[in-house]
C-alpha cells in the first residue's frame, strides 16, 4: 500500500522549491545589507572628515576653534602607547603560548591558565581601565601617564596574541621538530630555530590583530585617566597623553557640527594607522610563507 | 668538507652546549613565570574589583544596591546608588542590539555555510572581519551623528540620546562574530548528513534549517550568549550615542545609561580619589565583570555539554 | 515525445535482454544511460558510459577504487551536484525521462531515487525523527500515517523488532550496522523505485553485512537497487546483473554469473580473478 502520492509530492515540490530559492535571495540580500552598512559608514566618515584630514590637521595641536585644531598631540600618544604595547604584549604573549603549547603538562595547572585566558578574553575592556587605575596608576604610582595606559592595553590584548600564537605553533607539524631534536638540537634550540620561524606568519597575524585593537581602544584609556586635550607633546613615558580614539570621543560628543567633522577626520587617520599595519601584516606573511617554501 | 674537520666541529658545538645548559634549564621557569602573568591579571581584576567595592559597601548598603532601582550619584544630599537603574539601561541596549542582530546573523550563517559558493565565501568573510574589526568607538559616531539623525526621520519622538540608536549600531558590531561562529558550528555538522536530507528530496533551505540548524544548534546558541555578553560589556558605542540617564525600565526612545557609561561618566569627570563616586565605579565594574563573566562561562558550557558527536 | 522516448527505451531494453541470453522476462528499464562522460575539473572521470539499468534486479558495480563506479551512482540521483568543478555531457534518462533536464528538479528526481551512503549517516534526531523526516517533507503530516510508515520501513529494513520500544532515542545510541539500516528505512519511507547503494556494508561488521545482504535481496520484489561494492563476493552473492568499471570506463556489463564465470573481456578476467585491483 503505498501513502506518498507522486502528484501529490509533485504539485508540492514547486511551493517548495520556490521557497528555497526565495530563502535564498532573502539570506543574499540580508548578507549584501551588511556590506552596505560598511559602504556607508566609510562614505559618511570620508564625507565628513576629508576637509578637514590635510597636513595642518596632522601637525597641530587641539585647539577650541575647529579650524585650527589638529591632532598631533594624540597621534603622538598612541605612537607612544603603542611603543609601550608591542614589546610587553609580544613578550608575555608568545612566552606564554610557548610554555602552554611546548614546556607545559597536560595537568590541571595548564588547563587552568588556558581557561583563565578563555575568560580574560571575555573581560569587558572597561574593566581592564578599572584594573589599570587602581594598580599601575594609584598602588605602583605610574599616574595617568602613558606607561599605566600601555600596560593596561598590553593586559588586555595579551589574550588574542596567546591564543593564536598558541594555533601557529600547534600548526607547525610534528616531523619538523622530530628531526632538530633528533640531530641533537635542545629543546630550546629546536623551538628558537625551528618552530618558531615556521610558526612566524600566524604569530604575526594574531599580533597585528591584537594591535590594531589595541590601537582603537578608547574606554580603558579613559578610565585610567588620558587626557582629552593635550596642547603639548609628552617628553616621555610617565607623561599623561591622550591617544587617538579619545581624540575621536571628545570631538563626536561635541554639539557643533565641525567637531564632529574633525571627529571624522580623526577616524580617517585611525583607519588609515590600522589599513598601514594590516597590509604590512599581509606582505610580511606572504614574503615569511614564500621564504619558507 | 673533510670528515675530520667536520668531527672536530661537531665536538667544539657540543662543547659550547655544555656552557648553555644553564641557560636551557633556565627557561621552562621563566616561561612559567611569563605564562602566570594571565593568571595574575585575572586575580587582579578580582581583587581590585572586590577591594574597591568594598569601600563603596561601606558608604552604601549592599542591599540598596543590588535592590534599588534608582540612581542618584551626583545628588548633593542622599544620593541613590540603585544598580537596577543602570542594568535595565544595559539590557534595554543589549536587547535591541541581539534582537536586531541575531536573525541577520544567523541569516549570514546560513547563507556562507549553505548557499554560498567557495568563491563568495572568500570574499565575503574577510569583509565581515573588517566590520569586527573596526573601532567601537567609530561605531559610537556613526551612531550618534548617522543613525539618530536618519532615525529621528522615521521616529519624530526620539530624542538625541536613546537606547535604539546604539542598540541597532551595536547589533551590527556583534554580527560579525554571531555569523562566523554560527558559520563555524553549522560547517562542522558533517557533508554526510547533508547528503543523508538532500539524497531524500530535500532542498537546500529544508536541510538548512531541519537539519543542519538542529545539529548546529549548540554552537549558534552559544555564540548568541558570547554576543550578549560582548553587548553588555560594550562602552563607547552606549556612551557616545545612550546619554546618561539611568531610568529603570524599557525606554528604548529615550535617553538610557549603562553601567558601562556610568563608568566613563565618572572618570572623565573630576570625582576624587577616595570619594564614594570614584569606588562606585569599581562596585559597577564588578556587576559588569559578574554578568560578562556568567555569560561566557554559559556560553562554553553549552558549546561543550550538548556538542553533538557525530 | 515523451512517449516516444519510452518506446525506444524499451525496445533498447528488448534488444539488451535478448543480447544477455538467458534472461526470460523482459525487464523494463529504469535508467538508461547514453554517452555519458564527466569531469571533477581536468580529470576525465567517467568516459563514455552506456548501460542500462533493470527494474526489480540488484545491479552491482564493481572495478578497482578511482575506477568512477561511485561517480557514476552519484550521477544517477544527481548528487554529483553538490560538487561545483563537475562537468557533465552525455544523457541519463529515469524512466524515459532526461534527468539533465533543466526542469527536472533533482529534489523530484531524489524522490524516487533514494540513496544509502558507504558510512550511516542518520539525523542526529530520533530514530522516529529521522524516518518520518522524508514523508514529512513530502507533505505527509496525519500522526497515524506517519506511525504506519515507521512501522512498515523499519520491517523492511529488518529494525523493527530491534528498536520499537526506543523510537523516541537519538539514533545515535545504534551500533553501526543498526544505524545503516535505519539508514535503509529512511530512504524507504518515501516509498522510493530505486535505491543507490554506495558501498553500503564496506563500514559494517560480518554480521550486519549478511543481514543487509539478505535485505537487498528481500526489496528487490519491490525496487530496483543499485550498488557499488569494492567486494566481489558481495557483487556474486547478491546481484542480478554486474557491471565492470576501470579508469572511467564500462569495460563489461553483463548478468553476473556470465561476468562472473565467462568473463568475455581480458581484464575483467584478470580483475575477478584478484590479478590487481
Amino acid at each position: 500500500m503505498k501513502q506518498m502520492n507522486r502528484e501529490v509530492v509533485t504539485n508540492k515540490m514547486n511551493r517548495r522549491l520556490k521557497m528555497n530559492t526565495l530563502a535564498k535571495w532573502i539570506f543574499f540580500g540580508i548578507t549584501l545589507l551588511i556590506l552596505c552598512i560598511l559602504v556607508i559608514l566609510l562614505v559618511r566618515i570620508f564625507s565628513q572628515g576629508m576637509a578637514y584630514f590635510d597636513w595642518h590637521f596632522l601637525t597641530n595641536f587641539a585647539s577650541r576653534r575647529a579650524e585650527n585644531a589638529g591632532i598631533l598631540g594624540p597621534l603622538v600618544g598612541s605612537l607612544m602607547l603603542m611603543v609601550v604595547v608591542i614589546p610587553i604584549a609580544l613578550i608575555l604573549g608568545i612566552g606564554t603560548a610557548i610554555y602552554l603549547e611546548e614546556y607545559a603538562k597536560k595537568n590541571w595547572f595548564t588547563h587552568f591558565i588556558e581557561t583563565n585566558i578563555q575568560n580574560l578574553a571575555g573581560v569587558p575592556s572597561i574593566v581592564f581601565g578599572l584594573l589599570g587605575l587602581t594598580i599601575f596608576v594609584n598602588v605602583f604610582g605610574m599616574g595617568p601617564s602613558i606607561l599605566a595606559g600601555g600596560l593596561t592595553l598590553a593586559l588586555l590584548v595579551l589574550p588574542i596574541i596567546v591564543v593564536t600564537a598558541q594555533e601557529a605553533i600547534r600548526a607547525v607539524p610534528n616531523h619538523l621538530a622530530h628531526a632538530s631534536l633528533g640531530l641533537g638540537a635542545t629543546k630550546w634550540q629546536t623551538i628558537q630555530k625551528v618552530i618558531l620561524p615556521s610558526a612566524l606568519p600566524g604569530i604575526l597575524t594574531g599580533s597585528i590583530l591584537a594591535l590594531s585593537r589595541a590601537i582603537g581602544e578608547t574606554a580603558p584609556l579613559i578610565v585610567v585617566g588620558a587626557l582629552v586635550f593635550v596642547n603639548y607633546l609628552p617628553s616621555g613615558f610617565m607623561d599623561g597623553f591622550a591617544a587617538i580614539p579619545i581624540q575621536i570621543y571628545n570631538w563626536t560628543i561635541r554639539p557643533q557640527e565641525e567637531f564632529q567633522q574633525l571627529a571624522a577626520a580623526g577616524i580617517i587617520l585611525m583607519l588609515i594607522l590600522l589599513i598601514v599595519l594590516n597590509a604590512t601584516a599581509v606582505w610580511l606573511r606572504n614574503k615569511l610563507n614564500r621564504k619558507q617554501q | 668538507m673533510g670528515e675530520r674537520q667536520y668531527k672536530s666541529e661537531i665536538r667544539a658545538h657540543l662543547a659550547s652546549k655544555k656552557k648553555g645548559k644553564w641557560f636551557e634549564r633556565s627557561i621552562s621557569p621563566l616561561l612559567t613565570v611569563l605564562a602566570s602573568i594571565s593568571v595574575l591579571t585575572t586575580i587582579g581584576i578580582v581583587f581590585t574589583l572586590l577591594k574597591e567595592a568594598y569601600h563603596f559597601f561601606q558608604e552604601t548598603s549592599v542591599w540598596d544596591f543590588i535592590t534599588g532601582i534608582e540612581w542618584t550619584p551626583f545628588f548633593a544630599s542622599d544620593p541613590k546608588y540603585g544598580i537596577w537603574a543602570l542594568v535595565s539601561g544595559t539590557f534595554t541596549i543589549t536587547v535591541i542590539a541581539i534582537l536586531f542582530a541575531a536573525p541577520i546573523g544567523l541569516a549570514i550563517a546560513i547563507y556562507l555555510s549553505e548557499y554560498a559558493s567557495d568563491k563568495v565565501r572568500r570574499i565575503l568573510k574577510p569583509i565581515l572581519e573588517i566590520l569586527a574589526g573596526i573601532p567601537t568607538i567609530v561605531y559610537g559616531y556613526f551612531a550618534l551623528t548617522f543613525v539618530t539623525p536618519l532615525l529621528q526621520e522615521v521616529f519624530p519622538e526620539l530624542s538625541r540620546f536613546n537606547a535604539l540608536s546604539p542598540g541597532l549600531v551595536l547589533g551590527v558590531m556583534i554580527i560579525p562574530s554571531i555569523a562566523s561562529l554560527s558559520e563555524d558550528a553549522m560547517t562542522a555538522v558533517p557533508q554526510a548528513i547533508r547528503q543523508g536530507a538532500y539524497a531524500l528530496g530535500a532542498t537546500r533551505l529544508e536541510a538548512a534549517i531541519q537539519v543542519v540548524l538542529p545539529a548546529a544548534l549548540s554552537g549558534i546558541v552559544a555564540s548568541m550568549v558570547l554576543a550578549v555578553s560582548r553587548a553588555i560589556g560594550e562602552t563607547m558605542i552606549v556612551t557616545v550615542a545612550g546619554g546618561s540617564s539611568p531610568n529603570f525600565g524599557f525606554h528604548p526612545m529615550e535617553s538610557v545609561q549603562t553601567m558601562t557609561a556610568y563608568i566613563v561618566q565618572v572618570s572623565t569627570g573630576d570625582a576624587g580619589y577616595g570619594s564614594t563616586l570614584y569606588y562606585s565605579i569599581y562596585a559597577v565594574g564588578f556587576m559588569l565583570f559578574l554578568f560578562t563573566f556568567v555569560m561566557n562561562i554559559f556560553s562554553r558550557y553549552i558549546s561543550r555539554k550538548f556538542r553533538e558527536e557525530y | 515525445m515523451q512517449a516516444v522516448q519510452v518506446k525506444i527505451n524499451q525496445k533498447m531494453a528488448f534488444e539488451n535482454t535478448t543480447d544477455s541470453g538467458n534472461e526470460t522476462k523482459a525487464a523494463r528499464i529504469v535508467f538508461h544511460t547514453k554517452d555519458l562522460n564527466l569531469w571533477y575539473g581536468a580529470d576525465h572521470a567517467l568516459k563514455n558510459l552506456n548501460l542500462n539499468i533493470y527494474e526489480n534486479e540488484v545491479t552491482a558495480i564493481i572495478g578497482p577504487s578511482g575506477c568512477g563506479k561511485s561517480t557514476y551512482l552519484k550521477t544517477l540521483n544527481r548528487m554529483n551536484d553538490l560538487i561545483s568543478s563537475v562537468r557533465i555531457t552525455g544523457d541519463v534518462h529515469y524512466r524515459g525521462r532526461n534527468i539533465f533536464d533543466p526542469t527536472y528538479h533533482v529534489e523530484e528526481l531524489r524522490t524516487s531515487v533514494g540513496m544509502v551512503f558507504q558510512k550511516p549517516n542518520p539525523f542526529p534526531k530520533s530514530i522516529y525523527e529521522n524516518i518520518v523526516y522524508g514523508p514529512k517533507l513530502h507533505g505527509i503530516k496525519n500522526k497515524k500515517i506517519l506511525d504506519e510508515i515507521v512501522e512498515r520501513s523499519l520491517r523492511g529494513a529488518a529494525l523493527f523488532d530491534e528498536v520499537k520500544d526506543r523510537l523516541k532515542e537519538n539514533a545515535y545510541g545504534l551500533s553501526g550496522g543498526q544505524q545503516q539500516r535505519l539508514c535503509i528505512a529512511r530512504a524507504l519511507a518515501i516509498e522510493p523505485d530505486v535505491i543507490l547503494m554506495d558501498e553500503p556494508t564496506s563500514a559494517l561488521d560480518p554480521i550486519s553485512t549478511l543481514k543487509i545482504e539478505e535485505l537487498m535481496q528481500s526489496l528487490k520484489q519491490e525496487y530496483s537497487i543499485v550498488i557499488v561494492t569494492h567486494n566481489m563476493q558481495q557483487a556474486a552473492r547478491i546481484s542480478d546483473r554486474t557491471a565492470f568499471f576501470l579508469n572511467g570506463e564500462c569495460i563489461e556489463y553483463d548478468v553476473t554469473d556470465t561476468i562472473f564465470y565467462r568473463p568475455s573481456n581480458q581484464k575483467t578476467e584478470e580483475y575477478i580473478t584478484g590479478r590487481f585491483g
